[in-house]
């Protein structure tokens, strides 16, 4: 089945619930209601035109600094490198963000279909919580314990949501964007103390490439032409 | 009589069955196991995160680091993924090269299982076999890319180089006389390509012997049948993917079935398993390897007969040489911009999925229009194979626990990321 044919039979099957598909690279991405998850990760499964029987993968993703940059690409400024990689530099942002902040992204692999389809629920509060999908792909398991580790999404009625990735006694969820690159402690053996010791960290943060973005996208028709060996 | 209960024994992470750093925490009745707890984590750098404070283009050294024993094929994801925001192909000659790499990837993969499998199951004479051929299929990779594992060889629209034209040879030391090292470099005399199909004409009977010695083995067969079974349902519902769902009798390969590069072009078969047990992923795993022969004769013949550029033209993504750059003002800018800020993919987002030695090792890439990723997923396959192991061993004895472990093919550097 190509993607377009996938796109209508999950319109006609999913009139009401969904909130949003769509297609780029050819891949279909289905998004639907946090409330919806568990009902049409069901369908998802057992309908005879879906048969989407495997869970390839789960992750969260943190949408707080989605499209925003450190660096001015439209105009001149009067500072030079140094406005990028100062960490309290301007930060500009390029799209607004409508959407909630945390999303779960489930791919799913259909072996006997031969199709692939993203699924993609947002998830809001704090700490934001979603239903487990544990009881239709038994796969997602250590995937949700992942995204709970780092980045502090619940999912209810999950059996054994532990920590997964980080250190036994580990604070906080890393891969939130606004958790530091360096992290928050480090550690060492104290000899006099014999023992292993957390202490804040000492290292200076730095910057060695600033975040940019820049809408040259008026390369793209030449982007399609193979050339001459080069290196 | 004494009150019998279950105890509880930790294994690892030290533990060379552990490959690498897994802490088992098994809680047994007598000899058997009632339940197995992985703990892992022990291995994570966060690559993901690194990642994403990275220009895309100085983010591949970090694939190779992923699933250490193969890394062109974790470099292909990546890169696969950038190109498909890109929106671009890179050259013919590229992909062939991309899929010869792949598949002696593979062979070094399965190579590095086969020996570590037999040592857990206690048998050492097979991991000296292997590496013997390791040795070669890492000089492969030293010729073409200068480094014998963290290659850094693929890149957006294309790979780094062309294939040399002359390997590396031995020099005589306190070790080796002039005959000896004679002896040694008689393979070395021509091309790269020359070199690898001398070892392709060589492989088989060297698969023959490693067979010879596991096969028909009464020990192996012992330490192997029937243990750990995963019937095909099961597999898919835990997520198997690669040679553990094969091994289960699910002919499922992405190869033939989600083709990318030029595996359509390629003739070779997809071997399957009947029962899902140890047993079956290792006859699986070595015919595999057979097969991965096949494929890289056939990128041969066709590089031998088909020369041409293996890098794209567009100076957007890809450095000029370093002959324009130092003669050409465009190239120069070009090349500062590529080397000090990377390149943007346009706002989307892409998951790209190859057939990696041990399953589906996908990259979900979520860009924002930036020259950084803004989201970068890896999804490992030992990571959900590991995540089944709970189930495959409860009922077995101690000593299974390794050989179900093992013939997952686990390797950390992935599992952790």
């Amino acid at each position: 089945m190509n993607t377009s044919q996938l796109i209508d039979s999950l319109q006609q099957h999913f009139a009401n619930t969904i909130k949003d598909v769509s297609a780029c690279c050819g891949e279909v991405t289905l998004e639907v209601d946090k409330s919806d998850l568990l009902s049409v990760a069901t369908q998802l499964r057992d309908t005879p035109n879906f048969k989407f029987e495997q869970l390839i993968d789960a992750c969260g993703v943190d949408y707080l600094t989605y499209g925003v940059s450190e660096w001015s690409t439209n105009n001149a400024t009067a500072t030079g490198f140094e406005r990028g990689v100062r960490r309290e530099g301007e930060k500009i942002h390029n799209t607004e963000w409508d959407k909630p902040r945390f999303a779960v992204v489930y791919h799913l692999l259909s072996v006997s279909l031969n199709q692939r389809l993203r699924l993609k629920v947002f998830v809001e509060g704090e700490p934001p919580m979603v239903d487990s999908v544990v009881d239709i792909w038994p796969a997602v398991n250590w995937f949700e314990r992942e995204a709970f580790d780092l980045f502090g999404i619940l999912f209810k009625d999950h059996p054994d949501l532990r920590r997964i990735l980080t250190d036994y006694g580990f604070i906080g969820h890393p891969f939130r964007k606004d958790f530091p690159l360096i992290g928050n402690v480090e550690m060492r053996y104290d000899a006099s103390q014999k023992r292993v010791i957390y202490e804040p960290v000492s290292i200076e943060p730095r910057t060695l490439v600033p975040k940019v973005i820049r809408h040259d996208n008026r390369y793209a028709q030449e982007l399609e032409t193979p050339g001459e060996a080069n290196g | 009589m004494a009150d019998i209960q279950n105890y509880t024994i930790n294994f690892g992470p030290q533990h060379p069955a552990a490959h690498g750093v897994l802490r088992l925490i098994l809680e047994m009745d007598g000899e058997v196991i009632e339940r197995a707890d992985p703990h892992i984590g022990l291995l994570h750098r966060a690559t993901e995160k690194l990642v994403e404070n990275k220009p895309f283009n100085q983010s591949i050294g970090y694939m190779d680091r992923l699933d250490y024993v193969s890394m062109m094929c974790n470099e292909h994801a990546y890169v696969l993924a950038m190109e498909k925001l890109l929106g671009v192909t890179p050259p013919i000659r590229a992909q062939y090269i991309r899929v010869m790499f792949d598949e002696i990837t593979r062979v070094l993969n399965h190579l590095l299982w086969l020996g570590a499998h037999a040592l857990d199951v206690g048998a050492m004479t097979v991991f000296l076999y292997c590496f013997r051929e390791r040795e070669d299929l890492l000089d492969c990779y030293e010729a073409v890319s200068g480094a014998r594992m963290h290659a850094t060889y693929y890149r957006p629209g294309g790979v780094y180089r062309d294939l040399p034209d002359c390997m590396p040879q031995y020099q005589a030391s306190r070790w080796h006389n002039e005959k000896a090292t004679a002896s040694l470099n008689e393979n070395r005399q021509g091309s790269l390509l020359d070199f690898i199909e001398d070892f392709s004409n060589r492989f088989p009977t060297l698969v023959d012997e490693y067979e010879t010695l596991l096969t028909d083995n009464r020990i192996w067969k012992q330490r192997t049948v029937d243990i750990g079974i995963v019937s095909p349902e099961r597999a898919k519902a835990l997520g198997f993917t690669g040679a553990m769902l094969r091994g289960s009798g699910v002919a499922w390969d992405l190869r033939k079935k989600q083709p990318y590069a030029v595996y359509d072009k390629m003739d070779f078969d997809i071997p399957v398993g009947k029962t899902g047990d140890c047993y079956d992923r290792y006859v699986v795993r070595v015919e595999e390897m057979r097969q991965a022969n096949r494929i890289i004769k056939q990128c041969i013949a066709w590089l031998r007969e088909n020369p041409g550029p293996v890098m794209l033209n567009n100076h957007k993504i890809v450095p000029p040489s370093r002959v324009e750059m130092k003669s050409d003002m465009e190239s120069l800018i070009h090349h500062f911009k590529l080397f000090t800020e990377g390149f943007c993919i346009p706002e989307g987002e892409a998951y790209a999925a190859v057939e990696h030695p041990k399953g589906e090792f996908g990259i979900y890439l979520v860009s924002d229009g930036a020259n950084k990723p803004y989201r970068l997923k890896i999804r490992a396959p030992g990571f959900v194979h590991l995540s089944a192991l709970d189930e495959m061993v409860r009922g077995h004895m101690l000593a299974d626990v390794v050989t179900i472990l093992s013939s997952q093919d686990i390797v950390f550097g992935e599992v952790d990321r």
